[in-house]
């Protein structure tokens, strides 16, 4: 036989023998926001897989009922990676700036989010002339879960609303009314029928039900079981989603993984961590939480480092866009879990797009738009040395 | 626009029978290019029987690893194509081309035309045919390729095989080594599809979701499509196509159901050369498309991309081997670039991602001209709309395709 039958024969030998050799390798683990929490079992594994699908892969078409105002087409489209968004599908809300008045209800459902695109043949909406209104960058949706799973009684006791220990800090929790179709947490502490809230750039949502249904249904245009009015026309529809895919989505996210450290060894690393504390960051994003008892057991009973303290403090003139939401002040924001923030550029194509509506475009940037309650903490860091101030933000981005 | 194209076509019309009064003997039809693809194919032939019968098939195993995750190995049928060619009478012929795909997950009929041959550079052809956009979407049997994936700007920017109802006129004439060609269609067109479809992207091939594209012209108004190449034996072949018109429809039954009338158009060029002394040879496509976009609409469908590929193909063995006289091996590359979406986000004024650029060498080896047996190692770098880390993929495959 010839040579170049050999050779071709040989190769094809190689390549089915070899080809597991020749191929990308797989990301180490802490440099990936998406995954599931570890310990999961299989039949959890599977019901995992069917949200990630469809959280990930779903993108509806005018077919499957997107729109006919929408803010974005899938999921993933706002929340690349599962890490956060970019600018460039951000949401915008209005209201008002007095929560002492009835909550401005606005379009044919009644919410407060603008459609701002719409499918061939409709007109977006668009905030109405004078009213207050606030851009938001969808954020991580990471370690959820885990968060969720933490008592009210932890938060709590985080809380200091009158600023009792006179640090300039005071904390509060979002109390509001949970939506029907909301399974209340076990060992709530309710004050009469409000329950704390804890998800959303102002803990606008009770859990992630609500969350979900509200993002599929004021994002993509999508009406559900527990939310058929459609975002157009006011009207009640039928389901667009299964209510079979919005349970595996939000199990999806209930057990996507904490973003895992990085580089937590090195010495400026360590360095920064104690400037963290120092500084007072630490006091509103709280390093350690624990979850309580979850019927998902690897959620259950477990230390995590979220850097958040799911309580509302007033953030100064400097972050007030004069908007309200739920019982939450114009100047009030929920503390964003710092988990990840060193991998948000992965999500957010190599650049960084910080605070609630992505104004910083660096945690130096996004640490000096502080105010309110964080000015005590922003002075700190402006005080610090240029080696100090890299070493606290070499930190912030090992995390 | 369109009067332009229109006119732009007439005046080739014009052209191209000026030089038809300066033919030289030379026969026209016998200078195959691509236009010719699908009668340049081998038919079975019967003595007295004025029906030919051909076809091809392609298989292949692929294994693919991405960003270090596998779904094992596979096995693919993945084309089974059969032609059937008539020549009814004298000038007039019949074509027809029908194609299995995956097994019978996609049939076809991809192509299904008759010819009426008037003179040689005026030639009818109606049915279903292939539209002439780039050089791929008619010359596209397996055969005739060292690579078992068929290009991305051909297959994920423009449809292949982009087929479709209609009529049109070709022809070629010759001056002294040089032949020119050219065809233009009037065909159904696209669809809403392009725009509103699961890739969350722009997506031309989306229409061939649309079973009732063979017998209704969803925009109604027809697709315009022309393409003029020029051959010469020892440079090559170029071409440079066009195809446009409106994908949507502002009325139904009188009443408005969109705001304006919205166009695609498309520009390709094509190469095919080689270089003699050492047989090297050089196959290119490039495209470019632009569509209407509502400003309304989310910048995942922007509104306009391109793409292109190259393809070099170096044989390094000419033997005899076992009964096969002209055996060939080949080694060869393949580069192909895709931009699903050019522009700049309003918000950042940032590139918009959403690009592929893959690298395929490949070694292949060709019994006989019919026949070819490929390894093919493709790694592909993947960016998101936003310009994240490039998911990067790499895949084996190894297969075959033949006529038959």
């Amino acid at each position: 036989m010839s040579k170049s039958l050999y050779l071709f024969f040989g190769l094809s030998l190689i390549t089915l023998i070899g080809c597991e050799n020749f191929g990308p390798e797989e990301p180490m683990e802490f440099e990936l926001l998406d995954g599931p929490l570890d310990g999961l079992s299989i039949s959890e594994q599977k019901r995992f897989l069917a949200g990630d699908i469809a959280f990930n892969d779903d993108v509806f078409t005018i077919e499957k009922g997107l729109g006919p105002i929408f803010v974005g087409t899938s999921c993933a489209s706002c929340h690349s990676g599962d890490g956060k968004g970019h600018p460039f599908n951000q949401l915008i809300r209005f209201g008002d700036n007095d929560l002492t008045i009835p909550s401005m209800l606005s379009f044919g459902d009644g919410r407060n989010q603008i459609q701002n695109k719409a499918i061939p043949g409709f007109e977006p909406e668009s905030v109405p002339d004078g009213f207050p209104f606030t851009i938001l960058v969808a954020p991580a949706v990471t370690g959820l879960g885990l968060l969720d799973a933490v008592p009210d009684a932890d938060i709590l006791a985080l809380a200091d609303p009158f600023d009792e220990d006179q640090d300039g800090i005071s904390g509060r929790p979002h109390y509001n009314l949970p939506p029907e179709f909301s399974e209340i947490r076990e060992n709530s502490i309710p004050q009469g029928n409000n329950y704390i809230f804890r998800f959303g750039k102002k803990a606008g949502s009770y859990d992630l039900l609500q969350q979900t249904i509200g993002a599929y249904n004021q994002d993509i245009g999508i009406t559900s079981l527990y939310d058929p009015i459609d975002p157009f026309s006011g009207l009640e529809e039928d389901p667009e989603i299964s209510t079979q895919t919005l349970n595996d989505v939000v199990f999806y996210l209930k057990t996507l993984k904490a973003p895992i450290p990085r580089n937590q060894t090195d010495p400026d690393v360590m360095a920064g961590k104690e400037l963290f504390e120092s500084a007072q960051c630490a006091a509103c994003h709280t390093p350690t939480l624990t979850t309580g008892f979850s019927h998902i057991e690897s959620l259950s009973f477990k230390e995590f480092h979220p850097y958040t303290d799911l309580l509302l403090h007033n953030m100064g003139p400097e972050l007030d866009d004069g908007f309200t939401e739920g019982n939450v002040e114009t100047s009030e924001w929920r503390t964003p879990p710092l988990w990840g923030i060193g991998l948000s550029a992965n999500s957010q194509g190599g650049q960084i797009f910080l605070l609630h509506d992505g104004r910083a475009s660096s945690i130096e940037e996004a640490i000096e738009m502080h105010g309110g309650e964080a000015n005590n903490s922003k002075d700190r860091y402006s005080s610090l040395t240029p080696k100090e101030k890299s070493q606290l933000l070499k930190f912030i981005n090992s995390l | 626009m369109s009067r332009k194209i229109y006119a732009a076509l007439i005046l080739t019309n014009i052209c191209v029978l000026t030089l038809s009064s300066q033919v030289t003997k030379r026969d026209s039809i016998q200078e195959s290019m691509n236009m010719d693809a699908v009668y340049d194919r081998p038919f079975l032939t019967f003595d007295k029987f004025p029906v030919n019968l051909g076809g091809y098939l392609e298989a292949n195993s692929i294994y693919s690893i991405e960003d270090g995750l596998t779904e094992g190995l596979s096995f693919q049928a993945r084309r089974l194509t059969l032609f059937v060619s008539a020549s009814i009478s004298k000038r007039i012929k019949f074509l027809t081309e029908l194609e299995f795909e995956d097994g019978t997950k996609e049939i076809a009929i991809e192509f299904a035309s008759m010819d009426i041959a008037f003179h040689p550079l005026l030639n009818l052809r109606g049915g279903i045919v292939l539209n002439p956009i780039g050089s791929f979407n008619q010359n596209h049997d397996g055969p005739k390729w060292e690579f078992v994936e068929r290009p991305d700007v051909s297959t994920n920017l423009l449809p292949a095989t982009f087929s479709n109802a209609g009529f049109g006129l070709y022809g070629k004439t010759n001056r002294g080594d040089w032949t020119l060609g050219y065809e233009a269609y009037l065909t159904n067109g696209f669809d809403t599809s392009i725009i509103d479809n699961e890739e969350q992207r722009k997506f031309l091939p989306a229409v061939k979701e649309n079973p009732s594209r063979f017998e209704e012209n969803f925009s109604g108004r027809p697709l315009l499509n022309g393409k003029l190449a020029i051959k010469h034996p020892k440079l090559g072949e170029m071409g440079i196509s066009y195809m446009g018109g409106d994908y949507n429809r502002e009325e139904i039954d009188g009443l408005q159901v969109d705001t304006e009338t919205r166009r695609v158009d498309v520009l390709a060029l094509d190469i095919n050369t080689a270089i003699a002394k050492t047989g090297t040879k050089f196959i290119g496509e490039m495209a470019y498309i632009w569509v209407g976009v509502p400003d309304t609409f989310t910048q995942q469908f922007g509104n306009r991309q391109m793409g292109f590929f190259v393809d070099i193909i170096q044989p390094i063995l000419k033997t005899e081997i076992f009964d096969w006289e002209n055996a060939i091996l080949n080694l060869s590359l393949r580069t192909d670039y895709v931009d699903y979406n050019i522009g700049r986000f309003t918000q950042t004024d940032t590139k918009i991602g959403d690009d592929l650029i893959a690298l395929t060498p490949a070694l292949s080896f060709r019994p006989s001209p019919q026949t070819v047996l490929r390894i093919n190692y493709r790694y592909q770098w993947q960016q998101d709309i936003l310009n994240n880390p490039a998911s990067k993929t790499a895949t084996w495959y190894f297969g075959f395709s033949t006529y038959f």
